[in-house]
């Protein structure tokens, strides 16, 4: 990697002041952006920290939310969100490998914004709240497109607001080889309605299946899917699948969160 | 009650335990005093002219000491190819230069183009960013059909073509072959690809190359498999230098499964720069670097045809195969799709012709070398599907079918060149039936359909010829290196031993096995024993690992010359028992007199050895010494016979191993628990390969699965647990152990097993399904099912 400087501020105001410098890269739990710089793929003249800042990591809960530190890592979501929201905690609790779920966080997850990643799928279908440094976003206006966020430079994620469902599930299809998300669906039954979020599939990155959340908001079971699909037009394509076979993949995992939910 | 010692005991690896406690000493652990790192600049196309290198203005970068072109390489040799394969015509293999440094042209992304060395590897990294380069693009030459049709763009503008060579063996007489094909009641004929493989050992390969200036003396350390080849290969070949100015040191040593075997340009480099910069030069391979530039593995296209009589009989096999060199030659890369191929293609059948055709292709991709089983595997597994496509065809039942056509009688010889020495085929398939529980499979696919799961069972049965070889025939063949190998027994005198050894330890468990032989032999007990391998200026010059050939060929140096050392402590125990030494009998470490109750132990006649007190001087040196080289008189032939059964997901195409058999004959066996892990570890490769791994370029010549990213290697939940039985033993008749190998077997074995599996699954549902090339990604079986 290049040189740069390094800075692990305590307060949010703090992160934000040394975010300023135009060269500056907020650093969660590095599980991307670490391997990007050793590879000098990244050039960033200096790093900030966000896992020193007091208050911005841990789970907490009431009133049918819950709230998760943009700094908490994986598998402190794994364990603190069990109870209180349990597919949301065993999605954490099937990110990467244990080294993985110790160092990334939520934060990071979601500001990368990685195609194939998890954590929006959580958000987009449990309709998350994104609280950062300056504002709310609604996780329906931040995923904006392959590695694109609503986030402005050196805004911060403070801490995600999840809506708990009735019930929910992810369910996910490994990468043979990277085990991320070939193609990842995240269901979730709330009382206005049914989200079903899908990650791993499209070019656009995370997106609503409506048709699915149309038909499973008239019967929330596995065979209302049925003769549904989805087009494969827009799908991503590559050495691990076509574009039918994730449009297809997608109906499968879609009924699979939908059984499991329960 | 199981031995507890020597030859048949499972003592457990004395060599994990400094590698599982931090111990080990791996080249990468070794830092030579005011050493400088080299950072290589990478071709990041495929093929390209390289119109001009600028260096000067990375030259005065900080901590830069000299940077390095193909120019300072232009007056030392290429890389050199080991075999020179004879072709169908009679004429020689197309042999281009292989460079240290490309020399004006780029051929695959990964080549070395420029080479930085400098203070720190930060420093190395940073001036080779201030390289310019000016390159002209040329069009990839990647599909291998393509790069033999007229008017293909030359990977080498010296060779008259893409064709390295145009090879036939077994029945060359195309006529009396088409003619058996055209009598047959039945033929069956399957394409299919074998899949190009990275080899991706834990560690990644490391040089350091020192120069003393001295005593004009070189040291170079590096992750090899077999470092008397590669020094002399590196002094008579490349750089010049005399051999008794280099060691080459291959310390511990994290895995090599055949990409070490093969001498590389950063070897020669680091030895080079060494005394050009008068500072030792360490390069540590990335793990990308390791993805284009280690020799990648298998890379075959072919279509193979078996003729069948009306009663089932194998009459004829005809194959034609395309294989992949990459942009150059790799050390043994011409004799794998031949001889280590060709040869072995009749398999466990008396088929009586067999005709094999290869032409093997340059293109703009890394080299493509020797990788565990190479080219074993590829003949096991065309033969093994189209047997099994063959039953499917005929409604007969793919076990009997292949019994059928067995091979009973031995020694038996081949239409493809071998003599088999021993085997019995039908004893492990009889025991493969009753490890894999054949009978109980119908239940078990019940119950998976029971799960909305189909449920498949694949068999096949493989050969394979290890302990390479008779160095006079490989040197008819085309080899250019002689194939024995040696050791040294030294007993001190105290009668502890140590046993120097051609053969390189990296994963197989030597410094157990080895001296348990021995130990067996002396009747002492083994921790009295130990190896020493990997240092040309330790051990004498043996030939390497790799071939399955460490216990069959030097295993058998080491019996020799224990033998020797036997002989001549039975004449010193005579002396101090003033006995004949044709009286002199040695068991459990006691030499008596027969018919007497004298008798000295081993310790003292080691110790007489060296302190010649009362001792024959005048008849005997002192010392206890000896060396021997094994030069075996045949390959050996382990077989076996194996069994998958799959469950796959109608929904999504994943394939799940529910359950793998392995029945395996590799005669006497040393350490039974090493054995087993060595069939464990071949077989994860293997499914590995079946399943999961692929290294896919695209038609620009980019590396698609460069990194773990994109390529998949089996994890542990992946495979299942293995059934392993390796209790037929017929032993090898021509070794003094009796011991035939098995290091490769598993990788050789399995492949085809998965894939008959999986189409047996699919068919159950009645899917056409024939065929899936490998890997059977759950995208590729979902296609299959859905096409």
């Amino acid at each position: 990697m290049y040189e740069f400087e390094f800075e692990k501020p305590s307060t949010v105001a703090e992160a934000v002041a040394a975010l300023a410098d135009e060269e500056a890269q907020a650093l969660g739990g590095g599980q991307t952006l670490i391997p990007t710089l050793k590879q000098r793929l990244a050039m960033p003249s200096k790093l900030v920290s966000l896992t020193g800042i007091a208050g911005m990591s841990g789970v907490s809960g009431g009133d049918g939310v819950v709230s998760i530190g943009g700094a908490t890592t994986h598998a402190e979501v794994a364990a603190a969100a069990a109870g209180a929201y349990p597919a949301l905690a065993a999605l954490a609790g099937q990110i990467g490998d244990p080294a993985v779920r110790n160092r990334g966080t939520i934060g990071g997850s979601l500001a990368n914004n990685d195609p194939a990643a998890c954590y929006p799928a959580a958000a987009l279908g449990s309709g998350a709240t994104i609280m950062t440094s300056t504002r709310e976003i609604t996780a329906d206006d931040f995923f904006q497109g392959l590695f694109e966020t609503a986030l402005e430079e050196g805004e911060i994620i403070t801490a995600v607001r999840f809506p708990v469902p009735q019930k929910a599930s992810y369910q996910k299809f490994l990468q043979p080889a990277s085990r991320f998300a070939l193609v990842g669906v995240f269901a979730a039954k709330f009382t206005a309605g049914v989200r079903v979020a899908v990650t791993g599939a499209s070019e656009e990155g995370v997106f609503r299946w409506n048709e699915a959340e149309a038909a499973l908001d008239a019967n929330f079971a596995p065979e209302a899917l049925d003769g549904l699909s989805l087009d494969a037009g827009g799908m991503i394509a590559d050495l691990h699948g076509s574009k039918e076979y994730r449009a297809h993949l997608v109906g499968v995992m879609a009924k699979r969160a939908v059984a499991a939910a329960g | 009650m199981p031995k507890d010692n020597g030859i048949g005991a499972s003592p457990k690896r004395r060599e994990d335990v400094r590698f599982l406690t931090g111990a080990g000493n791996y080249t990468d652990d070794i830092n030579v005093h005011g050493q400088a790192h080299v950072h290589f600049l990478r071709a990041d196309v495929a093929h390209a002219t390289i119109n001009s290198i600028d260096t000067s203005a990375a030259e005065a970068m900080p901590g830069v000491v000299k940077i390095f072109t193909g120019a300072d390489f232009a007056e030392v040799g290429g890389i050199p190819c080991g075999w020179g394969v004879t072709d169908r015509h009679g004429n020689p293999q197309q042999e281009p230069r292989h460079p240290i440094i490309a020399d004006g042209t780029i051929r695959h992304v990964g080549e070395i183009v420029a080479a930085v060395v400098a203070d720190t590897l930060e420093q190395a990294r940073d001036a080779a960013e201030a390289i310019e380069l000016d390159l002209g693009d040329k069009p990839a030459v990647v599909d291998m059909a393509a790069a033999l049709g007229d008017g293909s763009t030359k990977v080498h503008e010296d060779l008259t073509s893409n064709l390295c060579y145009d090879w036939v063996f077994g029945n060359d007489d195309d006529a009396a072959v088409q003619a058996a094909f055209d009598s047959a009641a039945h033929v069956t004929t399957l394409e299919l690809v074998n899949n190009r493989l990275v080899a991706n050992p834990m560690e990644p390969r490391v040089a350091i190359g020192e120069y003393s200036r001295g005593s004009d003396e070189y040291t170079l350390h590096t992750t090899s498999q077999n470092p008397h080849v590669i020094r002399l290969l590196m002094c008579a070949f490349v750089l010049g230098l005399p051999e008794h100015k280099v060691r080459v040191v291959a310390p511990d040593v994290g895995g090599g499964f055949g990409s070490k075997i093969f001498h590389y340009a950063e070897e020669a480099f680091c030895t080079h720069a060494a005394k050009a910069c008068g500072r030792a030069v360490k390069w540590t391979s990335t793990r990308s670097e390791a993805f284009i530039s280690d020799a990648h593995g298998r890379d075959h296209v072919t279509k193979i045809e078996l003729a069948l009589d009306a009663d089932n009989n194998f009459t004829a096999l005809r194959t034609n195969t395309l294989a992949n060199m990459g942009a150059y030659l790799s050390t043994f890369s011409t004799s794998v799709p031949s001889y280590l191929h060709g040869t072995l293609m009749a398999g466990n059948y008396k088929t009586p012709i067999v005709q094999v055709n290869v032409k093997t292709v340059f293109t703009n991709t890394v080299p493509v070398d020797a990788y565990r089983g190479a080219g074993r595997p590829e003949a096991t597994f065309q033969l093994e599907r189209v047997i099994d496509k063959a039953a499917r065809e005929l409604g007969a039942d793919p076990i009997a079918l292949r019994r059928q056509n067995f091979i009973t009688q031995f020694p038996y010889e081949t239409p493809v060149a071998l003599t088999y020495d021993t085997g019995d085929y039908v004893a492990t398939m009889d025991k493969l039936e009753q490890v894999a529980d054949v009978a109980g499979f119908a239940a078990r696919r019940a119950e998976s359909e029971a799960k909305g799961k189909l449920r498949g069972f694949g068999v096949n049965c493989y050969i394979e010829a290890c302990g390479i070889a008779p160095s006079n025939i490989v040197g008819m063949l085309g080899a250019r290196a002689g194939l024995y190998d040696a050791a040294t027994v030294r007993v001190n005198a105290t009668g502890t031993i140590s046993v120097f050894v051609g053969a390189h330890s990296h994963g197989q468990g030597h410094e157990t096995s080895f001296p348990q032989v021995v130990a067996e032999m002396i009747g002492i007990d083994e921790s009295m024993v130990d190896i020493v391998h990997g240092d040309t200026g330790r051990v004498p010059f043996g030939m390497g690992t790799y071939g399955s050939r460490s216990i069959a060929v030097c295993g058998s140096a080491m019996v020799r010359a224990t033998e020797k050392i036997i002989a001549k402590a039975k004449k010193i125990a005579a002396h101090l028992m003033e006995a004949s030494d044709a009286d002199i009998e040695l068991k459990d470490g006691q030499f008596t007199v027969a018919g007497t109750d004298k008798s000295v132990a081993w310790g003292d006649v080691t110790l007489t050895a060296y302190v010649p007190h009362n001792y024959p001087l005048e008849e005997l040196e002192p010392g206890l010494e000896e060396t021997a080289f094994y030069d075996p008189a045949n390959f050996t032939y382990p077989a076996g016979a194996y069994a998958c059964e799959v469950e796959v997901d109608p929904d999504t195409g994943k394939v799940s191993i529910e359950r793998f058999s392995a029945a395996d004959d590799f005669g006497n066996i040393i350490n039974p628990m090493i054995v087993d892990g060595q069939v464990h570890g071949g077989l994860g490769q293997g499914i590995g390969q079946a399943l999961l791994e692929n290294a896919a370029y695209d038609a620009d010549g980019q590396l698609l699965s460069a990194s773990f990213m994109d390529y998949a290697m089996p994890r542990a939940d992946d495979v299942p647990f293995y059934q392993v039985d390796h209790s037929c033993q017929t032993p090898c008749t021509h070794n003094p152990l009796g011991v035939k190998g098995c290091g490769e077997a598993g990788a050789i074995g399995s492949p085809p097993a998965v894939v008959n599996a999986v189409v047996d699954a699919l068919q159950s549902a009645g899917k056409d399904v024939t065929h899936i090339d490998m890997p059977l990604s759950p995208a590729r079986v979902w296609a299959a099912m859905n096409g």
